[in-house]
């Protein structure tokens, strides 16, 4: 397929830092290839900015194969833009017009500040994990790998919410700023398979417990989690959260 | 001077058993007494980490991304080797061994690769009982799948997203210690000097990437786990942040940087398509067990690969190697692809990629199987390109993806500098001129899990402890170090961008110094750099201040080495006058143009010392001896 020319007119939210209150920018860009990712679209305006003398838009990357989970931001309204199960760093501008008028946004959450611009701090994910997120084993004690037959269906389903990149288009997504979604996929790659289940109940409550803490707002079934998950990460493991939640509360003695 | 690798003595299969006896255990309550600083939260630093963190050490982790979680590691597609014979099909360790010492065409450690075998089986276990959901089988048993240069199916992998997989373990085991208050995580940190007191290394400065502060950490001893330089080429399939930063600011303090020139050119990407272009990606080795490689007979063939019939079609991997076919390695297959290109065969718009054919997997297996084997990749594959593999054919081309070379560390993966380690991608060691598919995350794991912790303990137990904190006078000195040149690079005020001097790097790099080279497009490229450099330091523009968020800086500092360390890549490439591995001299290759080593002459580690920013490193030998294995032309005929 060869490449086309766009004009774009850009719609960037500018902040200084999380104190700042921030504002949108418009900028014209020019000439860019069809065959650019979004992010390249970025690094084509940033280049352009830096030689004029401004300061060019701070944003979150690094893998830019979709799967590290650093980048995100919200295109017209869309985590990481229209394009189905895709990251911003995978979206090409072979996806929009000539013309088009795009408007860029940071991941928008009380539990996620500004840092700059587009960059924000996504550090309570990690401490969702913290409260439980892993199997407590120490390296060294474990049986020969294949001693537990793991049904291969079982596997799969555990891989599919194991898929998880961590990126937080889900809690952006959410109305309600939850992040049941990218705490259900930790919590049913563990429950699925038998090296989860011994802690299962107590990471339910824990994981729960810290999601709330960190200023998470709760599931109303909106489903927005899920149509905007670039991994497609599918809604039924937040049932399977509820489940193991509900199992935890009332049928174990995990507290 | 020649340096000493501190291999254990003994028969190989005994040394690393019997080297774990000898060393000094610290006793576990004592442990706690000692703080680890760990560089890197990758397979290899996350790994260390939670590890040591496990053993009772006091763990100190940075990383320069936002959350340890984000490591390049993540990224790796294929698989993990490990010598577990699942499939009967007739490995083992020693297999594993011989097979990656071969692989590395004779330029690795034997002892190191040996141990790596070892314990390559016990990673499987223990990632096992983390929760990885590795692959399995209709009984519900781990599945394997063969990989290029192996003639057995040993690579244990979870759809193409292997590295994610294992990282977000080691991640998960490093979350649970930093819950347990052993840990303290450092992320959005870089680290931008290691501190020397006595010859020891006892800590480092960081710059805080969102606040701009410079900040100091004391330690008993000091991990590096930062990966690799392939970014020092501009256009890599390495994330964007990878950087040689941390290693080079090391070696400027006296740590030996070991074959730098040995840099892996992965022969499955997707070629490059723009100058706007910032990396390129990866296509999983594994796509090589179903997808056949070909180029048109005839030069200058325009037309569309479905057009052109079976008998025009030059199936070249298949033709040159029938034994290995398309799994040959990696620096095999991606030099015959140039050569390919080089003779005009090449296809697409620019001429620069083969065609990587899945027609015939899908006639025979269906395409649902190979969907399953593949989806991931394919999507990938059509959101970048546009085209669908299932349909026609993918354009392939070889990118820098890994390098060989890194600091220099004995059998205890300590630098020459005590107390200062090097694992992973970061260090030198175990796979020689070439790696083979599926080892890094074997080595990276290995190092962190099971070699590190234990060697460790021996260099703490057997020093005095020496309480050094962030007042003293070496810190006081790096700080300003560091100081000086943050300030220098925002001082210039030039006209040209970072990324516009590393773009013209990469591309110096990659004609002199890639896939083959040349003493006098070497010589070329010394001179280049050297120029390129000069007006770095006058014309390069960093927008923004130092006490703020501020990418353009973190990036022309990571240039800024680059430019310097690129010199000692040449330096050894120049030195190395043989072909092996991934280093391939033009003036020594076989009737057949396979790389042609010179044993006699370059049976060695050659490890350089810095010695000032305009002054030629000093050369150290590590001489290699083979015991176990016979030195042989590689033929994977």
């Amino acid at each position: 397929m060869s490449a086309q020319h766009l004009h774009l007119t850009l719609k960037v939210w500018r902040q200084k830092g999380p104190r700042d209150k921030g504002h949108f920018d418009t900028l014209q860009v020019r000439d860019i290839s069809t065959d650019m990712s979004f992010l390249e679209m970025l690094d084509v305006v940033n280049e352009q900015l830096t030689l004029e003398g401004k300061e060019p838009i701070a944003f979150d990357h690094d893998c830019r194969e979709g799967i590290c989970g650093t980048c995100g931001a919200v295109v017209n309204g869309r985590p990481h833009g229209a394009l189905k199960g895709t990251t911003l760093c995978q979206l090409h501008m072979r996806h929009f017009q000539n013309d088009d008028v795009i408007a860029i946004e940071p991941f928008r959450a009380m539990a996620f500040k500004v840092i700059k611009d587009l960059a924000v701090d996504r550090s309570a994910f990690d401490q969702v994990i913290q409260a439980g997120g892993y199997i407590s084993v120490n390296a060294g004690g474990a049986q020969d790998a294949n001693a537990t037959p793991v049904p291969q269906d079982r596997a799969e389903l555990a891989m599919d919410a194991a898929q998880c990149i961590g990126c937080g288009a889900c809690v952006a997504a959410c109305p309600n700023a939850s992040a049941m979604l990218f705490v259900s996929a930790k919590l049913s790659q563990m429950a699925l398979l038998p090296q989860g289940r011994p802690e299962a109940a107590q990471r339910a409550l824990a994981m729960v417990r810290a999601m709330d803490r960190m200023g998470f707002g709760n599931c109303s079934n909106e489903t927005e989690c899920e149509a905007e998950c670039p991994k497609e990460i599918n809604i039924t493991n937040i049932a399977r959260l509820n489940r193991e939640f509900f199992k935890a509360g009332f049928g174990s003695r995990a507290k | 001077m020649l340096l000493d690798g501190k291999v254990p003595t003994g028969p190989l299969a005994e040394k690393w058993d019997r080297h774990r006896f000898d060393l000094k255990l610290v006793n576990p309550a004592n442990k706690r007494k000692f703080d680890i600083i760990v560089v890197g939260t990758g397979l290899a630093g996350g790994s260390a980490a939670a590890t040591l963190a496990e053993l009772g050490y006091n763990v100190k982790a940075f990383c320069f991304q936002d959350s340890p979680r984000r490591a390049h590691s993540i990224a790796a597609q294929g698989g993990i080797n490990a010598a577990k014979n699942y499939p009967n099909d007739g490995d083992s360790i020693w297999r594993l061994f011989y097979d990656t010492v071969k692989g590395g065409d004779f330029r690795a450690r034997e002892a190191n690769v040996y141990r790596l075998a070892q314990v390559s089986n016990h990673i499987i276990d223990h990632c096992v009982a983390q929760g990885i959901p590795f692959a399995r089988d209709y009984g519900g048993l781990l599945a394997n799948r063969s990989f290029g240069g192996a003639q057995v199916s040993r690579t244990f992998y979870a759809r193409g997203q292997t590295g994610q997989q294992l990282l977000l373990g080691a991640y998960g085991s490093l979350m649970r210690q930093v819950a347990a208050g052993k840990v303290r995580m450092f992320p959005r940190q870089e680290m931008l000097d290691v501190v020397i007191v006595d010859g020891h290394a006892k800590g480092i400065v960081t710059r805080n990437l969102i606040s701009g502060q410079l900040e100091r950490h004391a330690a008993d001893a000091v991990v590096l786990a930062t990966g690799g330089y392939g970014n020092v080429f501009f256009l890599s399939t390495n994330a964007m942040g990878s950087n040689v930063t941390a290693a080079f600011r090391a070696y400027r303090k006296g740590a030996l940087f070991a074959n730098p020139c040995f840099t892996q050119i992965h022969p499955t990407c997707i070629p490059v398509h723009g100058t706007y272009q910032s990396k390129l990606t990866l296509m999983s080795e594994s796509l090589r067990n179903d997808g056949r490689v070909w180029v048109p007979k005839s030069p200058g063939d325009k037309r569309k690969p479905s057009q052109i019939p079976e008998n025009e079609r030059d199936y070249y991997l298949e033709r040159k190697y029938p034994s290995f076919g398309n799994l040959v390695p990696r620096d095999v297959a991606s030099r015959n692809a140039k050569a390919q290109c080089d003779k005009g065969k090449g296809v697409g718009e620019t001429g620069l990629a083969v065609y990587l054919d899945f027609a015939d997997a899908i006639a025979r297996d269906g395409q649902d199987v190979i969907a399953r084997k593949y989806g991931n990749l394919f999507q990938m594959y059509e959101k970048i390109t546009g085209d669908d593999p299932y349909s026609t054919p993918m354009m392939i081309y070889p990118a820098v993806h890994y390098t060989m070379g890194g600091l220099w560390v004995d059998y205890n993966l300590m630098s020459n500098i005590p107390g200062l380690f090097v694992i992973g991608e970061a260090n030198f060691s175990d796979h020689g001129a070439n790696r083979l598919g599926a080892s890094a995350l074997m080595q990276g794991l290995a190092d962190g899990y099971f070699v590190l912790p234990y060697t460790i303990g021996g260099y703490l137990s057997g020093t005095s402890k020496a309480d050094v904190t962030t007042s003293h006078p070496a810190f006081e000195t790096s700080e300003q170090e560091v100081r000086a040149m943050v300030d220098k690079l925002l001082g210039i005020g030039g006209k040209r961008t970072v990324d516009d001097f590393h773009r013209r790097l990469g591309l110096i790099m990659w004609e002199y110094c890639g896939m083959s080279r040349n003493n006098a497009g070497l010589e070329k490229a010394q001179a280049m750099i050297q120029e390129l450099r000069s007006q770095f330091w006058q014309d390069v523009t960093v927008p923004g201040s130092a006490g703020d968020f501020n990418q353009s800086l973190e990036r022309a500092g990571r240039v800024a080495d680059f430019l310097e360390f690129a010199e000692l890549m040449i330096i050894d490439a120049l030195a190395r006058q043989e072909s092996c591995g991934g280093h391939f001299n033009e003036g020594y290759q076989t009737p057949e143009n396979e790389a042609l080593r010179n044993d006699e002459a370059y049976c060695h580690v050659a490890a350089w010392e810095y010695r000032g920013s305009d002054a030629a490193p000093t050369f150290h030998k590590e001489p290699l001896t083979f015991e176990n294995v016979h030195l042989s032309q590689r033929s994977y005929k």
